[in-house]
């Protein structure tokens, strides 16, 4: 019969598929960091002055910047001197041409994990998808660049973007988490090698969903994506975000900035599936997931969604935000966070309401096992500005077994009467009586598991892209697997 | 089909069942009534697998085979099914999506094809009609806000799909109405045959009136004290328990 020991073994046996390492030949900068990396790096993506001198003041601000102590997670701090920024795979220069000069070994690298980057394969299947894929600190290939053309969308690695459509990039770039934002924003804005740029343009509704993947490959490498993604009057994307690493016993800083920018009547729905490699069952190795993600809703009526499921990393520091300043504008954040082992989350949202009628919603699944700690923290703040303003708010957490713990920091910040909001949290354990039953019907110890906590995450899977859902359900089954004990 | 030797069951430190003994063959129905707390639910549980009982002495034998050292679900598998006394609600799990998964799992044991959604649904109108189930009930969340007369009618027709070898009623009239009752006992009668068997805990008289057992048994100081058929019911009802012991503990003295 289920006990807590054999849940705590059967999560034990735990597998991280994505955790191969691709044997490639890279161009790897010597770890360090001063102002002639910075230089460095801006000159082989050939960037423009004004680029150049953005990063250097970011950098210059960060120097006299502390990491942060509040999140309620506990890691050995990185040294920013002992690790790379920047690592490519060698036999391609910057930024994608086409798919025949992409290395064989990285076509096969993401196709290993699913994401086949050949548009017949993606032609030959049900899924439309454009994918952005980035290896390490360059973006190695972007399908479907002529159809979405067509469409006026732009869809590109962000050091493209900034050498072919300056003038977007500069108008919108850090308007959203300003360089001095954070810690970890400001080393972002110094050193951020790739990511992906989107623009939809007026009254456009993106003819099919884009995706990035990111892949972390290279030893003792840092990741700092960028992400930009402007949805112009009228606009419509839904976005996708993946993330893997390989399986190594040092930790790896992945630290990036995502913006959205929202103007009237525009649509983002951004969903991310967040697998980097969370460590071994000692807590040893895994990635340091330090993001800052952040949408504007700029315009009035305008509506974004963060959607992220996040079963890997050892430290998640993660709270996609969403200012809503125009009137009527809407913001939701639907989350769940599977923690095991020695895995450490804290992860949340800020709803800052400015606009009036503005309307916000949260709901955050929290599931722990193994030794794991988690937290929700969010924020809801009402400016005196936003008249009628509203929020829902629901925090669940589910425990499997009794070493892992869940803890709830709700903030709340109201200057009008006017507001309301709404809270509700519970945390419950998965009960054996809820597995007994299942096991009577005929279902196996870990089949029972994985269908209650399906059916614990299912509002936040209920929003989830088909395809996503699917590699969603999938990736926290492997999660939780194991033999049974 | 279950042959119950001389059980004994503690639950945290506390013996609950002390040596009892018990013979359910293919084609029986045998009725246990007994005062509560006597540890009916226990030898229900014990029988299905649950988690949470010592069981210090004693065997139980199911088809031959030794049903103690099977886990939960291979029990299910070899269609063992237990009706609860209070099922459990699963949030977000679709009550038809779980008993599909149980049935398929049963027939991978068996080798045989899985169901797909159209031949299962089939079965499922079907078997949701013979239990006059309100087939909204078929999509929402495993007995989530579920009346408690809508849950036992929900393990009814859960057994009526999984069609087991021997049910196991915990009590499943308990808080049923009148035509529930009639309902459930159709389901119950309906799965009646020769190779299947049913032991059902009740406290009413009543529900034997719609489900004629072969044998009612008193379970009270954790055994079988007296066996009977449908008669002893009905002397139950007039005079309690209280008999059947100070019988028994007659009968034990003149040993
Ligand atoms: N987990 C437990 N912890 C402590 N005592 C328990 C536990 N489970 C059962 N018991 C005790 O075992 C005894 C038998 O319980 P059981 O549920 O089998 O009784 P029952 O005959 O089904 O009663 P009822 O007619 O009220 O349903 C009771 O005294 C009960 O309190
Ligand atoms: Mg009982």
């Amino acid at each position: 019969m289920a006990t807590n020991e054999q849940i705590q073994k059967q999560l034990a046996g735990q597998e991280y598929e994505a955790g191969f390492v691709t044997d490639i030949e890279s161009e790897t900068l010597p770890p360090g960091l001063n102002e002639d990396t910075i230089r460095h790096i801006s000159s082989i993506k050939g960037e423009p002055d004004w680029m150049l001198d953005w990063r250097l003041a970011a950098y210059r601000h960060w120097l006299t910047m502390e990491e942060p102590t509040w999140a309620a997670v506990d890691y050995t701090p990185t040294d920013y001197q002992s690790i790379s920024y920047y690592s490519a795979p060698k036999s391609k220069g910057d930024g994608p041409g086409s798919l025949d000069e992409v290395d064989p070994k990285l076509l096969e690298t993401y196709e290993k994990l699913g994401i086949p980057l050949r548009e017949q394969e993606f032609l030959a299947g049900v899924t439309n998808i454009a994918v952005d894929a980035v290896f390490d600190s360059v973006s190695v290939a972007t399908t479907f660049k002529s159809k979405l053309t067509e469409a006026g969308v732009i869809f590109c690695p962000i050091s493209e973007a900034i050498r072919e459509h300056p003038e977007l990039v500069k108008k919108y770039l850090g308007t959203v988490v300003p360089q001095q934002d954070n810690f970890f924003a400001a080393l972002n804005c110094a050193v951020f090698t790739d990511g992906s740029f989107v623009y939809i343009p007026k009254g456009v509704r993106c003819p099919m969903e884009l995706s990035t993947y990111f892949r972390i490959n290279a030893l003792n490498t840092g990741q700092f994506e960028r992400t930009l993604i402007i949805a112009d009057e009228g606009a419509y994307v839904s976005y996708l975000e993946g993330c893997t690493a390989p399986m190594r016993d040092e930790n790896q800083l992945h630290a990036a900035v995502v913006e959205l920018v929202l103007l009237d009547d525009a649509e983002i729905k951004y969903a991310t599936v967040q697998n980097w490699y969370p460590g071994d069952e000692n807590g040893v190795g895994g990635i340091y997931n330090f993001v800052t993600k952040r949408a504007e809703c700029r315009g009035a009526r305008s509506k974004v969604s963060w959607t992220q499921v996040e079963t890997g990393s050892a430290i998640t520091w993660k709270y996609p935000s969403c200012i809503l300043k125009g009137d009527d504008s809407v913001g939701k954040f639907y989350s769940v966070a599977v923690t095991t082992h020695c895995q450490q989350a804290d992860t949340g949202t800020k709803m800052i309401h400015l606009g009036k009628n503005t309307k916000s919603t949260i709901i955050s699944k929290g599931i722990s096992a193994g030794r794991a700690q988690q937290s929700y923290r969010g924020l809801v703040r009402m400016a005196k500005t936003a008249e009628n303003a509203r929020n829902y708010t629901q925090c669940d957490s589910l425990l499997l077994g009794d070493a892992c713990a869940a803890h709830t920091f709700p903030y709340v910040e109201v200057k009008n009467s006017t507001a309301s909001l709404e809270h509700e949290a519970t945390t419950s354990k998965i009960g054996e009586d809820q597995l007994f039953y299942c096991q009577q019907r005929g279902l196996s110890e870990e089949d029972a598991v994985n269908m209650i906590v399906n059916g614990f995450c299912k509002d936040v899977f209920d929003v989830l892209p088909m395809e996503f859902a699917v590699e969603a359900n999938r990736l926290i089954e492997i999660s939780l697997e194991g033999s049974v004990g | 089909m279950l042959v119950i030797k001389d059980l004994h069951v503690s639950v945290v430190g506390k013996e609950i069942l002390k040596g009892l003994n018990l013979t359910i063959l293919a084609g029986e129905v045998h009725a246990i009534m007994g005062p509560n707390g006597a540890g009916k639910s226990t030898l229900a549980n014990v029988i299905a697998g649950r988690g949470g009982y010592e069981i210090t002495s004693g065997s139980v034998t199911y088809k031959n085979k030794d049903l103690l050292a099977m886990l939960p679900e291979e029990r299910a598998w070899a269609g063992v099914f237990l009706a609860f006394q209070y099922p459990v609600e699963i949030p977000g799990v679709n009550n038809t999506y779980l008993l599909k998964a149980g049935v398929n799992a049963k027939r991978k044991q068996q080798d045989l094809d899985a169901l797909d959604a159209i031949d299962f649904m089939k079965i499922v109108k079907e078997k949701a009609k013979l239990v006059e189930l309100d087939p909204s009930f078929l999509s929402r969340s495993v007995n989530e806000g579920f009346s408690g007369g809508e849950k036992k009618r929900n393990e009814i027709f859960q057994m009526a799909v999984l069609e087991p070898s021997l049910a196991l009623l915990d009590e499943t009239d308990s808080g049923l109405d009148i035509d529930a009752l009639r309902v459930v006992a159709k389901g119950v009668n309906k799965l009646r045959g020769e190779d299947r068997a049913i032991m059902m805990v009740t406290h009413y008289q009543r529900l034997l009136d719609y489900i004629e057992p072969d044998f009612v048994h008193v379970l009270a100081n954790g055994k079988i004290l007296k066996t009977g058929d449908k008669s002893l019911a009905l002397e139950l009802e007039e005079r309690g328990y209280d008999w059947v012991k100070a019988e028994a503990l007659g009968s034990e003295k003149s040993v």
